[in-house]
């Protein structure tokens, strides 16, 4: 109930303040949200009215990227672009489409980088790889450092023998 | 000799992936579209200037085409306009505008202040034939050939150069290919 509220007093204060401001796009977005509302998927906190379909859109969103902002998720971003797409997906979970499908229809028009959570592809393996390979070639340098070390004679340095 | 060669190889691994970065010639907003190669999403929607009009790509099927998405918030889309003007007075392809997040009025006080360089304008209202196109912005320019197949897509204002260089060899190549 707590979040509710608290979601509800921030999309409230988020709207005033772009009305305050007086700038364009945030209202747009207010407007947008209404408009969604309006349609009977979501109650007076913006929310699903499923609360099952409310939970996986809050994971689906999160893990969609603002393709104009581009380091925020739809779920965080107010431009028109991520209301639109919080519309999409809202819509899609109301019609029974699977969490895959969601993503897929994502993917399919704005590609991997949409995903916050890449899949695995020929294309974006280097992104998953990449740690990996790094441990590989650390491991490596390591033991060849480790190995010349201990080959080399412990009298190495007289004057630190005879102390 | 691996001592020296091994992190001078490292370090000019390095720098050529920071000159890439720094070129300034490079959009790092400019995202590769999967539509390349596929089907032109369906435009069906109505014309700005008038509500009754439908404006579809289904028209043009048959025919190499542009699709250029704008709208009057997009300071970007002012500054091509001049260029799409000069590029609609050569007659190359029809030109079907996309106007999305706007509104009618502003849209076609914007075509009568700036002059309308399209053969057809649609207006997206609600934004969800941009989501099919994989729109994120504005400008966005794409090119559909004879099969209906998007084969390119360019993000930035429409420039003279870049029509002369990215936009003319491919639609040859898809009339030749056609």
């Amino acid at each position: 109930m707590s979040s509710r509220v608290g979601r509800r007093a921030a999309l409230l204060a988020a709207c005033f303040l772009a009305l305050a401001a007086g700038s364009g796009l945030p209202s747009l977005a207010c407007a947008a949200e209404a408009g969604a509302a309006d349609a009977g998927l979501v109650d007076a906190y913006g929310q699903l009215r499923n609360p099952a379909l409310e939970t996986r859109f809050e994971h689906i969103t999160k893990d969609l990227r603002c393709l104009v902002c581009q380091n925020e998720s739809i779920a965080d971003s107010n431009v028109e672009l991520a209301s639109d797409l919080r519309r999409q997906v809202r819509e899609m979970l109301v019609a029974g489409k699977s969490d895959d499908a969601i993503f897929a229809y994502m993917t399919d028009r704005y590609g991997d980088f949409v995903r916050f959570n890449p899949p695995l592809t020929p294309k974006t393996w280097l992104i998953w790889g990449a740690p990996f390979i790094a441990l590989v070639v650390g491991t490596i340098i390591i033991v060849r450092i480790v190995r010349r070390r201990s080959r080399m004679p412990l009298d190495d340095d007289p004057a630190a023998e005879s102390t | 000799m691996w001592k020296f060669l091994l992190p001078f190889a490292a370090f000019v691994a390095l720098a050529v992936v920071f000159a890439l970065g720094l070129n300034p010639k490079r959009d790092i907003h400019a995202l590769p579209s999967p539509l390349i190669g596929k089907l032109a999403p369906a435009i069906a929607l109505t014309d700005v200037m008038d509500p009754s009009k439908a404006v579809s790509n289904d028209s043009f099927k048959g025919q190499v085409y542009i699709v250029n998405v704008w709208g009057t918030w997009c300071e970007a889309c002012r500054e091509e306009q001049e260029a799409l003007l000069a590029i609609s007075q050569q007659h190359v392809v029809p030109i079907i505008g996309l106007v999305y997040m706007d509104q009618r009025d502003k849209a076609k006080q914007w075509l009568e202040q700036l002059g309308n360089p399209y053969t057809a304008v649609a207006f997206d209202a609600d934004g969800r034939t941009a989501i099919n196109w994989g729109v994120y912005g504005a400008p966005e320019t794409f090119l559909v050939d004879g099969h209906g197949r998007v084969i390119y897509k360019y993000i930035s204002p429409m420039t003279p150069e870049v029509w002369q260089h990215e936009f003319l060899p491919r639609i040859a190549a898809a009339r030749a290919g056609a």
